[in-house]
């Protein structure tokens, strides 16, 4: 599975920055992200965003006005801007059916999408990369052994084997990065594998191969450092589609435990609540999710096209 | 090409048999799998009948063996709820399913189409970057709570369309019920309309997206500028040379689609309480009622690989270059 999210929206100003003068020495690579990104106007504002979410799920214990699990069942259901009677606000967010505060739990939440989205992908491009170049490097049976089980894994839509194996496993967050995680790794192995064979003849890896270099180095610290591009690309559109995943899956009440506050967990609590038109449990967990999400596409967009303008409209 | 189409079906056969081996394996996952069959008060002796009576006693080798067994006769079963056989509920449900994948991928290849064209017209334009957001937002969205709006929106504050409800098109049609059929269909679209497009709408955004870009690059051509030279009409280069081309590459993801929408089915009838394979699904996750799932997760699997490969084949047929191309990887 993977949903790329393919992004066509061409910030103008990187088709600028394409042509340089040959005999200009090449500014470095972390100076040349900063000035393509200082020319880009919505990428910076996604990096605020996703650095505003980090901060959020790091401090949300000291943030939130509330413990995110407090019930308080004469105070439910109160809307967004409730205030006290000495003025004071109490609920800025309005409260939910238990009378829990929403902000509170919106700020809990945060930390559940950035640590199952970010650790996920990491395993899931780990151990799909390895894969990926050792069956591009290996071949033969390797190689047809790897890609027969990615097939076998594309087979199922992803959403459905998830569930079938959390139904079994149970559910619980490290049950849930495994799974989104492991459910990655074919996204990975395909790209590494592709990039790995188009490496492998080339000049610079036959000479090393020539002075006796050992195959592992030649894997790791020869091949590796030239196909990670499109690798990272991957990875940054991956952990928008993990967190939608996420969202579902605890949607379905297969994410975390009910005491953890996940958007989706919210979501899914508010569907019996909206008959009522109590609307503001439906719509923050989703805009925060939406947010979240797009601020990963959008970053997705500028590292793809910065790092490599070939792959544009690829994915 | 026999040569082609015979190693695609050894292969689908291969990645068939991967689907029902790991659909086995998922149930060992956790240790004895009887645990998922009693409930959790069950005595040790309970267990052990129940261990007994399914055959997970046996070695493993028997039991895939019985497991396959039993999917070719499409025995996967019973329903630990009902204590019917699992496959026939997942079978009920179909009809309800299919209706609402095949208007979500209406909505979702229909519509994207106009939409990408018009887009890469204007390319640049306010209207063009309007419809990139819009894209972008439907691609950013979880479904379900697009879902949980439109119901918010405009079912209950605007009173447009139904909450929830199904009206039956494809089951009377199965039935017999020509006309009962064809006057259902009305009603059946209305209450199809919202939960359709909470589906499709991520492969909407996609595809919009994709026929787009398909188009800029079609239409940066040199053929096509050789058209626009010639001093044809704009629309004429556009539908005649620049879309036909175009649509090349969208086509070959028109199989995987299906698939796609398949999974979203899921989070998408609970929603709506659409009386679907993806709501059975949902309620068998809360009864842990394990080999409902298992028949569902499993059919839709194969489903998937079936299609694939008709699709495949499809193409194969029609386009000697990715037959070509095919051949050689």
């Amino acid at each position: 599975m993977s949903k790329p999210a393919t992004a066509l929206i061409e910030p103008a100003t990187l088709r600028q920055s394409g042509v340089e003068p040959a005999v200009r020495q090449q500014p470095g690579w972390w100076r040349r992200a900063v000035i393509s990104l200082r020319r880009a106007k919505w990428p910076i504002i996604a990096i605020f965003f996703l650095l505003g979410v980090m901060l959020i799920a790091v401090f949300s214990q000291q943030l939130a006005p509330h413990d995110p699990n407090r019930q308080n069942l004469i105070r439910r259901l109160q809307p967004p801007l409730t205030f006290t009677a000495e003025g004071n606000a109490e609920y800025w967010l309005g409260s939910d059916g238990l009378g829990r505060d929403v902000l509170s739990r919106l700020l809990f939440g945060a930390r559940v999408s950035i640590l199952v989205g970010v650790v996920a992908v990491v395993l899931g491009g780990f151990v799909g990369t390895t894969l990926g170049v050792l069956a591009g490097y290996i071949g033969g049976r390797t190689d047809d052994l790897i890609m027969r089980l990615a097939d076998i894994q594309l087979a199922f839509p992803f959403i459905l084997l998830a569930i079938m194996v959390l139904v079994v496993l149970g559910s619980g967050i490290l049950n849930l990065i495994l799974v989104l995680g492991i459910g990655q790794w074919v996204t990975y192995a395909r790209i590494a594998r592709g990039e790995t064979i188009a490496q492998r003849g080339r000049e610079y890896v036959e000479a090393a191969r020539a002075i006796g270099v050992r195959d592992r180095q030649i894997l790791w610290k020869t091949i590796l450092p030239n196909i990670l591009a499109p690798l990272i690309v991957i990875a940054s559109f991956n952990i928008a589609s993990v967190i939608l995943a996420e969202a579902s899956l605890s949607f379905l009440g297969l994410g975390v435990p009910p005491d953890v506050p996940t958007w989706g967990a919210m979501l899914a609590e508010s569907r019996d609540q909206i008959m009522g038109g109590f609307w503001w449990l439906a719509v923050l967990p989703g805009v925060a999710i939406m947010l979240t999400v797009l601020s990963l596409n959008i970053l997705g967009d500028w590292t793809r096209d910065f790092l490599d303008p070939r792959l544009r409209g690829r994915s | 090409m026999g040569n082609y189409l015979i190693r695609r079906l050894l292969q689908t056969i291969l990645v068939i048999f991967g689907v029902t081996i790991l659909a086995f394996l998922t149930l060992h996952m956790a240790g004895d799998p009887t645990y998922l069959y009693v409930s959790e008060r069950a005595s040790e002796a309970e267990v052990a009948e129940t261990r007994a009576k399914l055959g997970f006693d046996r070695p493993l080798y028997v039991q895939y063996s019985t497991y396959l067994w039993g999917l070719v006769r499409g025995d996967m079963g019973n329903s630990l709820r009902t204590r019917t056989p699992a496959f026939d509920l997942v079978l009920e449900r179909l009809p309800a399913t299919v209706e609402l994948t095949i208007f979500a991928m209406i909505i979702a290849i229909l519509f994207a189409i106009p939409i990408g064209v018009f887009s890469a017209m204007n390319r640049g334009t306010a209207v063009d970057g309007g419809i990139m957001l819009f894209a972008m937002l439907g691609q950013s969205m979880p479904s379900f709570w697009l879902g949980i709006m439109l119901i918010l929106f405009v079912s209950l504050n605007l009173r447009w369309l139904p909450i929830s409800g199904h009206i039956p098109v494809i089951q009377p049609f199965l039935a017999g019920q020509f006309g009962l059929a064809v006057s259902n269909i009305p009603e059946a679209v209305r209450h199809l309309i919202l939960p359709a497009l909470t589906l499709g709408v991520f492969s909407l955004a996609r595809n919009a997206r994709l026929i787009r870009s398909s188009m800029l690059e079609v239409l940066s051509l040199d053929y096509v500028i050789t058209a626009r030279a010639k001093g044809l009409p704009g629309w004429v280069v556009v539908m005649r040379h620049a879309f036909r081309n175009a649509l090349i590459p969208f086509i070959t993801i028109i199989g995987l689609e299906f698939g796609f929408l398949l999974s979203g089915v899921v989070v998408t009838e609970t929603v709506f309480s659409w009386p679907g394979v993806g709501r059975l699904v949902f309620n068998s996750i809360n009864q842990r009622d394990i080999p409902v799932v298992q028949s569902a997760v499993v059919f839709f699997a194969l489903l998937f690989v079936i299609l694939n490969l008709f699709v495949d084949v499809i193409y194969t047929l029609l386009d000697p270059r990715i037959r070509l191309s095919g051949a050689n990887e």
